[in-house]
C-alpha cells in the first residue's frame, strides 16, 4: 500500500480520479443528481488518495519526484513531494475531502438553477490545481497549475452568475490574481536568469549566484505576487468579495486552503530558495502581519454579511501566520536559527488550524445560507432551535478561531506569542517592533472573540428576526457529518498539539534554512516546552482541567439544588410585549467597538428623518440611519485604475486608423531596434 | 499530603470568594455611613438562590442553560493553575500566564453568549459592552504580566512568584508601572468602578449585571459565585505576583499556613483599596473607558520598554 502511494502511479492515479470526476460530471450535466454525486464523490476519492499519499511521505520520510516526460528542453514538468509540500498537500486534501462530502448535500439547493455538471467540472480541477500547486517542482509546471487554480476558482466565484455582484466579485478577483501572476512570473524569470535552474531544488543550489540586491528585488516581487493570493493587507481587496460569492464548499476551500498556497510559496521562497536576507525582510513581514491581523478583524466586526465576515477573518489569520513567519525571518537575520524555527513552526501550525476551523465555519455558515437564502445575519436569529448541529459546529469553530482553550487555535496563538516573546529579548532595536506585534496579536484575539460572539449571537441565538427562520432545517446527513468531523478535529488537534508540533519541527527542519537545526524546545504529546522551559504547556492537561471544572460545577449544582424546579416563561419585557425589533442586532453589537476605533475605520453615517409636519419638525414619522464602513484601501485602487484608464486613453491617440501612420511606427521601431543592436 | 494540599488549593477560591465580596461591600457601606450587611451575607445569598426555583426564558437555548456551568467551571480551572497554596505545589504545565488569561476569555465568551440568548435588549447591550471592554483589556493584561514574565525568565506563574521575591531594587519602577496596568485591567475584568457598577440593577450603564439579568435560582447562584471567584482570582494574582512575600515555597505545613494567612491579609488589603477607590470616584462614561484601557496598554508597553 505504502509503496503504491509513494509510486508515480499512485500520484497520477490521484490526478486521474479528479479528471474522471471533472469530465464525468460534465458528461452527466443534463442530470443534476448524477452529476452532483459523480463530481463530488470522485473529488472526495481523489482527495482521500492525496491525503494518504501526503501522510505516507511524512511518515516514511522518503521524498519522491514524479516527472512527466516532454520533448521540449524548456518544458520540464515534474512534481516533487518534500516534507513542506507533503504537509500542505495533507492540509489541502483533508479539507477538500470533507468539503466534497459536504458538497453532495449542499449543492442540492442549486439544482435546477445552475449547471451542476459544470460546477463539478470546475470544482474537480480546482482541487486538483491546488494540490498540484503545492507539489509542482518546476517553474513552468508551477505557472500552468497556478493558472488552472486561478481560472477554475474564478469560474467558481462567478458560478452563481444570476447575481450581478458575483460577476463583479469574480472580475475583481480575475484582475487581482493575474496581477499577482505577473509578479510571480517576474520573480521566477529573475531567479532563472540568476541561477539558470528551472526547478526549485536547483534554484536553491544555485542561489549563491543571486546578489543581495537581486534577492531583495525577488523578495519584493514574490511578496506582491503571492501576497495577493494570500490576501495580505493592502493586497486583499479581492478577497472579501470573492470568497462569499462562491458556493460554500468552494468558499471553505478558498479561505481554508487556496490562500495558503500563497503562504506555501512565500515559505518556499524565503526559507528554501532565496539566500538569507537582511533584517528588513522580516521587519516587513512582521509589520504586514500585524496590520493584516488587526485590520482584518476590525473590518470583520463591521460586517453583517455572514460569509464576508468570515472572509475578513481569513485576512486576520493570514496576518497571524505572517507574524510567525516574520519572527522567523528576523531571527534568521540575527543568526538564531533555533528561535527562527519556532516562528516557522507557529506559522505552519496556524496554517493547519486555520484550514480546519475556517472550513468548519464556512461550511456551517453555508448550511445556514442555503436555508435562509440570504447572507445578511440581521435576518437570522434563533437558528439554534432549527439547526442545532450546525449551531454547535459553528460555536466550536468560533471558539477555536478566537483562540480559546482547549481548542486548536489557542495552541498556535500561544506558539506565535512565544516566538515574539523571544524577539523581545533580542539585543537590537527590533525588540520594540516585537512588543508592538505582541500588542497587535493581543488585541486581535480579543476582538476576534468579540466578533464571533456577535456572529454566533446574531445568527443562532435569541428570537428569529425574520419569518424565514422557522422554515430552516438541517437537511443532509453528509453535511452534518463533515461539519461534525471538522469540529472534532479542532478538539483532537488541540489535544494532540504537542505531538503535531513535533512533526512540524521535522517539516521545518527540512527547509534549506533550517537544515540540521533543532528548534529551541521539546515537543511531545504530554507537553510542549519552548526555550529551555521558558514556557511549558500541556494541552491534554488543559483540556482535562476545563472538563473537570465543568463536571465539578455541574455536580455542585446537582447536590446543592436537587429539588428545585425550572419554569419556562417569558423573557422579562418591562411590561410591553417584546418584538423582534427590540433585540440587539449584529450592527448594534459591534457599533461601540466601531465608534472606539473610528479613527481607523472611518465609518460613514447618514440620517434621514421624515416628519409628520415638515414645518414643525417635532414628531418624526420615520427615521433611517445608513451606517457603513468602506474599506479604506479601495480608494487607493480606484485612483490607480483611474490612472490606468487615463494612460490607455492617451495611448489611444496613436491608434488613429491611418495605415500610413502604422507603417511609420514599424519603420521607427525598426530603426530603434537597429540602433539598439549596433550599440 | 500533596493530595490534601491540592484539595486545599482547589477549594480556596470557591470557598473564600464570597467573603471578599462581602468584605468589599462592608467597607463601602462604612464609607457611606451605613452599617451594611455582614461580610458573610453573600454565602446566605448563594444558599438562598440555590434553594429557589428558577425561571428560564422561553427564548433561551441550551447556551443559556450551560453558560453558568462553563463560567463557574472556568474559574475553578484557573484556581488550579495559579500559585495559591505554595509555589512548589502548582508548578504545573498549565501555569502559563497566557493559559490563565485565555481561560478568563473563555468564561467571558460564554457569559456574553448567555446575555444574547434570551433576546432581551438589556442582555444584548450588556454583552456588546462586555465584549468591547474585554477586547480592549486583553492588551494591558497580557503586557503587564509579560513584564513580570520577562523579569523572571519564565511564563509559569508559580516560578514568576518565586523569582519576584528576589528581584533587584532597580526593577521596582517597571514592576510598579506594570502593577498600574494590571490594576486597570483588574477593575475592567471584575466589573468594578469606573468600568461597571456592581451594586446596581437596571441602570442604563450596567454591563455585567445586564448580561445575567435573566438568570434566577441555581444558575444565578452559579453566575454570582463565578463573578466572586473571578474577583478573588484577580486579587490573588495581584497579591502573589506583585507582592510575593509570604507565599510558601515549600510543602511544609507551617509555611503554608502562614502563607495562606498572609495571602488573606493581602487580599483583604486589596479589597480595602478597591472599596476606597469605588467610594471616591464616579463611574466613567462608556466611551471614556477605552481611553483608560489603552492607557493600561501603554503603561504595559512602557514597563516592558524599561526592562528590555
Amino acid at each position: 500500500m505504502a509503496t503504491f502511494l509513494l509510486s508515480q502511479s499512485g500520484f497520477f492515479s490521484m490526478c486521474i480520479l479528479f479528471m474522471v470526476g471533472a469530465f464525468g460530471s460534465l458528461a452527466w450535466m443534463h442530470d443534476d443528481v448524477v452529476a452532483n454525486w459523480w463530481g463530488n464523490s470522485f473529488a472526495a476519492l481523489g482527495s482521500l488518495v492525496a491525503f494518504l499519499c501526503a501522510t505516507t511521505v511524512l511518515m516514511s520520510g522518503s521524498t519522491p519526484t514524479y516527472t512527466i516526460p516532454t520533448s521540449f528542453p524548456l518544458l520540464q514538468l515534474s512534481f516533487h513531494l518534500d516534507f513542506l509540500s507533503a504537509f500542505f498537500m495533507a492540509v489541502v486534501s483533508l479539507i477538500a475531502f470533507l468539503c466534497s462530502l459536504y458538497a453532495i448535500g449542499y449543492v442540492r439547493h442549486l439544482f435546477g438553477h445552475y449547471n451542476i455538471g459544470l460546477l463539478g467540472f470546475f470544482y474537480n480541477f480546482f482541487v486538483l490545481g491546488t494540490l498540484a500547486v503545492v507539489t509542482a517542482h518546476t517553474i513552468t509546471l508551477f505557472l500552468i497549475v497556478w493558472e488552472i487554480m486561478a481560472l477554475t476558482s474564478y469560474f467558481l466565484v462567478s458560478f452563481e452568475h444570476r447575481n450581478k455582484e458575483n460577476i463583479r466579485a469574480g472580475f475583481l478577483y480575475f484582475i487581482m490574481t493575474h496581477t499577482g501572476t505577473a509578479f510571480i512570473l517576474l520573480s521566477f524569470l529573475l531567479l532563472y536568469q540568476a541561477t539558470g535552474a528551472q526547478d526549485f531544488t536547483n534554484m536553491h543550489l544555485g542561489s549563491a549566484a543571486i546578489s543581495p540586491t537581486l534577492a531583495s528585488i525577488i523578495f519584493l516581487t514574490s511578496l506582491i505576487g503571492f501576497g495577493i493570493k494570500a490576501g495580505i493587507v493592502p493586497l486583499h481587496i479581492w478577497l472579501p468579495s470573492a470568497h462569499p460569492a462562491a458556493p460554500s464548499q468552494v468558499s471553505a476551500l478558498m479561505s481554508g486552503v487556496m490562500i495558503k498556497t500563497g503562504i506555501y510559496m512565500l515559505m518556499r521562497m524565503y526559507f528554501d530558495i532565496l539566500p538569507p536576507g537582511p533584517v528588513w525582510w522580516g521587519v516587513m513581514i512582521l509589520a504586514l502581519g500585524a496590520t493584516s491581523s488587526l485590520l482584518g478583524v476590525l473590518y470583520a466586526l463591521t460586517e453583517h454579511d455572514f460569509k464576508r465576515l468570515l472572509a475578513y477573518h481569513s485576512i486576520e489569520n493570514i496576518g497571524i501566520i505572517l507574524l510567525g513567519m516574520g519572527s522567523a525571518l528576523i531571527f534568521t537575520s540575527y543568526h538564531q536559527p533555533e528561535l527562527a524555527m519556532l516562528g516557522l513552526m507557529a506559522a505552519l501550525f496556524h496554517t493547519l488550524n486555520h484550514a480546519i476551523f475556517k472550513a468548519l465555519l464556512f461550511l456551517s455558515a453555508g448550511a445556514t445560507v442555503s436555508q435562509m437564502h440570504t447572507r445578511n445575519i440581521e435576518k437570522y436569529g434563533g437558528l439554534i432551535r432549527y439547526m442545532p448541529v450546525t449551531a454547535a459546529c459553528f460555536l466550536i469553530g468560533s471558539m477555536a478561531i478566537s483562540g480559546l482553550p482547549p481548542f486548536n487555535g489557542f495552541f498556535s496563538e500561544w506558539l506565535t506569542f512565544q516566538g515574539m516573546f523571544a524577539g523581545v529579548s533580542l539585543a537590537s532595536p527590533m525588540k520594540f517592533l516585537f512588543v508592538l506585534s505582541i500588542v497587535s496579536l493581543a488585541f486581535t484575539s480579543g476582538l476576534a472573540a468579540a466578533c464571533f460572539v456577535k456572529a454566533f449571537g446574531a445568527a443562532f441565538l435569541a428570537r428569529p428576526r425574520s419569518d424565514a427562520v422557522v422554515y430552516a432545517r438541517e437537511d443532509s446527513l453528509l453535511m452534518k457529518a463533515s461539519m461534525a468531523t471538522l469540529a472534532l478535529l479542532t478538539v483532537v488537534v488541540g489535544f494532540g498539539a504537542g505531538a503535531i508540533s513535533n512533526v512540524l519541527a521535522t517539516i521545518a527542519g527540512t527547509t534549506a534554512r533550517f537544515e540540521g537545526v533543532r528548534a529551541m524546545g521539546t515537543f511531545s504529546l504530554p507537553a510542549a516546552s519552548v526555550r529551555d522551559g521558558f514556557a511549558v504547556l500541556s494541552m491534554p492537561l488543559l483540556l482535562s482541567i476545563v472538563v473537570l471544572g465543568l463536571v465539578a460545577a455541574w455536580a455542585l449544582t446537582e447536590v446543592a439544588s436537587r429539588k428545585q424546579k425550572s419554569v419556562i416563561d417569558l423573557t422579562w419585557d418591562c411590561g410591553t410585549a417584546l418584538t423582534r425589533r427590540m433585540e440587539i442586532t449584529a450592527t448594534g453589537f459591534s457599533h461601540s467597538i466601531i465608534i472606539v476605533m473610528r479613527g481607523v475605520l472611518r465609518p460613514t453615517r447618514q440620517t434621514e428623518v421624515e416628519y409628520h409636519d415638515a414645518a414643525l419638525r417635532y414628531f418624526p414619522k420615520s427615521s433611517k440611519v445608513h451606517f457603513g464602513v468602506p474599506d479604506i484601501y479601495t480608494n487607493f485602487y480606484v485612483r490607480m485604475s483611474g490612472g490606468l484608464s487615463w494612460l490607455s486613453r492617451e495611448v489611444r491617440l496613436m491608434q488613429n486608423g491611418n495605415i500610413n501612420a502604422y507603417i511609420l511606427y514599424i519603420l521607427l521601431a525598426l530603426v530603434a531596434l537597429l540602433v539598439l543592436i549596433s550599440l | 499530603m500533596t493530595i490534601t494540599l491540592w484539595i486545599l488549593q482547589l477549594l480556596f477560591i470557591p470557598v473564600l470568594s464570597p467573603v471578599f465580596i462581602g468584605l468589599t461591600r462592608k467597607i463601602k457601606a462604612e464609607f457611606q455611613n451605613r452599617k451594611g450587611a455582614s461580610i458573610f451575607q453573600p454565602y446566605r445569598d448563594l444558599y438562598k438562590l440555590f434553594h429557589k426555583d428558577e425561571v428560564i426564558s422561553e427564548d433561551a437555548s441550551w447556551i443559556f442553560r450551560m453558560a453558568p456551568f462553563v463560567t463557574f467551571g472556568v474559574t475553578l480551572a484557573i484556581g488550579a493553575c495559579i500559585p495559591i497554596v505554595s509555589s512548589a505545589l502548582s508548578a504545573s504545565p498549565v501555569g502559563d500566564f497566557l493559559v490563565v488569561i485565555y481561560l478568563f476569555a473563555l468564561g467571558t465568551f460564554w457569559l456574553a453568549l448567555a446575555g444574547l440568548d434570551t433576546g432581551s435588549a438589556f442582555g444584548g447591550f450588556g454583552s456588546s459592552r462586555e465584549m468591547m471592554l474585554a477586547a480592549f483589556t486583553e492588551g494591558g493584561l497580557i503586557l503587564s504580566l509579560l513584564t513580570l514574565v520577562l523579569l523572571s525568565g519564565t511564563t509559569d506563574l508559580s516560578s514568576v512568584a518565586t523569582t519576584m521575591r528576589s528581584l533587584p531594587f532597580s526593577s521596582i519602577a517597571p514592576v510598579a508601572i506594570a502593577l498600574l496596568a494590571f490594576a486597570i485591567a483588574l477593575l475592567s475584568e471584575t466589573a468594578r468602578y469606573p468600568f461597571d457598577n456592581p451594586a446596581t440593577h437596571l441602570e442604563l450603564t450596567m454591563v455585567h449585571e445586564a448580561m445575567i439579568l435573566e438568570y434566577s435560582g441555581k444558575r444565578l447562584a452559579l453566575m454570582e459565585w463565578s463573578a466572586a471567584n473571578k474577583y478573588l482570582l484577580f486579587l490573588t494574582l495581584g497579591a502573589t505576583l506583585f507582592f510575593p512575600w509570604g507565599l510558601a515555597h515549600t510543602l511544609s505545613l507551617g509555611a503554608i499556613v502562614v502563607g495562606l494567612i498572609i495571602l488573606v491579609a493581602k487580599v483583604s488589603l486589596l479589597c480595602l483599596c478597591i472599596a476606597t477607590l469605588e467610594s471616591s470616584i464616579s463611574k466613567l462614561r462608556i466611551f471614556r473607558l477605552p481611553d483608560l484601557l489603552f492607557t493600561s496598554c501603554l503603561l504595559g508597553i512602557i514597563a516592558i520598554g524599561l526592562i528590555i
